[in-house]
């Protein structure tokens, strides 16, 4: 097939995964966030569980994103260097945003700064993000899509601390993002923690350890004592659903870390709602493809009808 | 028994409810978030809807856009944006029951005590169970400002559950629970902060 014809794919199967992504929880999400339903004890918890779930069931019965805020599009993709496709996805990505927008439909949230004007499309400058990985061997793509809603954007941060601030200083940066903004973006929040050499790759760190599997640990065994050992205090601060007291502040923590300036400890603290739409597709370089985040995405796919389709 | 506002709500109305209670709204429900407040309380603008004895929502829905506008997705904003400007917007208003999420800070809450309103929660993110109790969009002014920003009246049915978050006597249970958090903190962490103490130590060579 030629680059053409692989776009109107790529972008028609996006368009019908964007609608799916947007309307559903990812099956682990969606265990997880039972199982702090059942940890839930007081009245009020209770009341915004029922709530979260009811919604949800309706989201999927009525096919409508699940949260009105569906956020700028991020895609972050590791793409194989012998996929034959490489020079039309952003393109294809960014067609299909385009499509949803209308199809899904999307809330329009983009504006271009310095214009101060939204762009009815949710195409913008550098926008939908993206965000590439290249393995050398391979010949698939995959992209993992994540709205990016403005209450969870809100209370993330990234600073650089002396080296004599110690470890302390990554605790009380996740504790700091957690108990203050953090209250306000929909708890049980998925908490990514960035560890790197400077501002910004500490921050997208901690974007890549929010968009992992919940429950995986980092392969460091210290790393992953300070992921249970900062779930488990962040879920002794009695903050609960929506911050209003309850037992369950946070789903998971996840640590990502790169190398570090013996100078430095950079660290980045990003939070996700517990609407936490992030979706997983994989494209075989014949663009056959497979969806592994949802377990009734094959049949959303056949019943969905892209706008190329209709 | 269910407690529900309904549109017109007088002072009599919502003077007895307290943090924590739980109600529902039906009558008339418009959206209005950042751009509604910077242009009523900074740039002077008339808002276009009259808020007075109104219920007002800081939401910025998905609105399937034709002849008749339909409500797909509609749930609360992080209301806190709205703190610096929300007392001056009660004030040049009217409005009497603020819908929104998560909580706001102790300018509202006075601007509350002293022009009679309240602030609800809704849960964040069930937006399609809000639209399930949205009957109809009769309305949307200021639409330039983009779907999100724009006023949409809607006409809705028991909407909520609403939690009250700051009542009339300018109880703020948010404010109340970051107190409570800010304590919480510093006992949470400290044990971690023990755990992560020599995380730097490398042994030394023999």
């Amino acid at each position: 097939m030629n680059n053409e014809e692989a776009k109107k794919i790529l972008s028609s199967t996006m368009e019908k995964f964007i609608g799916l992504a947007a309307t559903h929880l990812p099956d682990d999400v969606l265990a997880k966030l039972e199982e702090c339903r059942a940890k839930e004890t007081n009245e009020m918890q209770k009341t915004l569980y029922d709530a979260y779930f009811t919604n949800l069931e309706l989201a999927k019965k009525l096919n409508r994103p699940c949260c009105q805020d569906t956020g700028l599009m991020h895609f972050y993709m590791t793409v194989g260097a012998k996929f034959p496709y490489i020079g039309v996805i952003e393109e294809a990505l960014s067609d299909a945003v385009r499509k949803a927008t209308f199809s899904v439909p999307l809330r329009q949230n983009t504006v271009n700064y310095f214009d101060e004007r939204n762009t009815g499309d949710n195409v913008g400058e550098r926008i939908p993000w993206f965000h590439w990985e290249i393995e050398p061997d391979r010949d698939d793509l995959e992209v993992i899509a994540y709205f990016a809603g403005g209450g969870c954007c809100l209370p993330g941060n990234a600073k650089v601390f002396k080296p004599s601030d110690g470890y302390a200083s990554i605790v009380k940066a996740v504790f700091d993002t957690v108990s203050d903004l953090g209250i306000n973006a929909c708890p049980p929040l998925i908490v990514g923690v960035g560890l790197g050499t400077n501002m910004e790759n500490a921050a997208v760190l901690s974007k890549k350890a929010y968009l992992r599997p919940l429950g995986t640990h980092h392969r460091h065994p210290k790393a992953a004592a300070l992921e249970d050992a900062l779930k488990d205090g962040l879920n002794k601060m009695g903050i609960g659903a929506q911050g209003m007291r309850g037992n369950i502040a946070a789903m998971e923590v996840h640590i990502e870390s790169s190398g570090r300036h013996t100078a430095d400890i950079a660290v980045g603290v990003n939070v996700a709602c517990y609407a936490h739409r992030r979706g997983v597709i994989r494209f075989n370089s014949d663009l056959s493809y497979e969806i592994p985040t949802y377990k009734d995405a094959e049949e959303y796919m056949k019943n969905s009808k892209s706008t190329e389709e209709n | 028994m269910k407690k529900i506002l309904t549109t017109p709500i007088s002072f009599d109305d919502i003077k007895d409810l307290r943090v924590g209670d739980v109600v529902y709204l039906s009558g008339y429900l418009t959206t209005g978030r950042d751009d509604v407040h910077r242009r009523v309380v900074h740039e002077g603008l008339k808002c276009p809807y009259d808020f007075k004895d109104m219920a007002i929502m800081h939401a910025g829905p998905i609105v399937k856009e034709g002849e008749k506008n339909i409500m797909v997705s509609i749930g609360p904003t992080s209301s806190i944006r709205m703190e610096a400007d929300e007392a001056e917007f009660i004030e040049k208003t009217g409005v009497k029951v603020i819908v929104g999420k998560g909580g706001m800070g102790n300018l509202t809450s006075e601007g509350c005590k002293k022009f009679g309103a309240i602030h609800c929660v809704f849960p964040g993110g069930c937006a399609v169970l809000a639209s399930s109790h949205v009957e109809g969009i009769e309305n949307v002014y200021w639409r330039e400002l983009g779907m999100p920003e724009a006023l949409w009246v809607m006409k809705v049915n028991e909407f909520g559950p609403l939690i009250v978050s700051i009542d009339t006597q300018g109880n703020n249970m948010f404010v109340e629970n970051k107190k409570f958090y800010a304590e919480q903190k510093i006992k949470c962490e400290q044990p971690i902060i023990d755990l992560v103490s020599n995380y730097m130590e490398v042994e030394e060579q023999k």
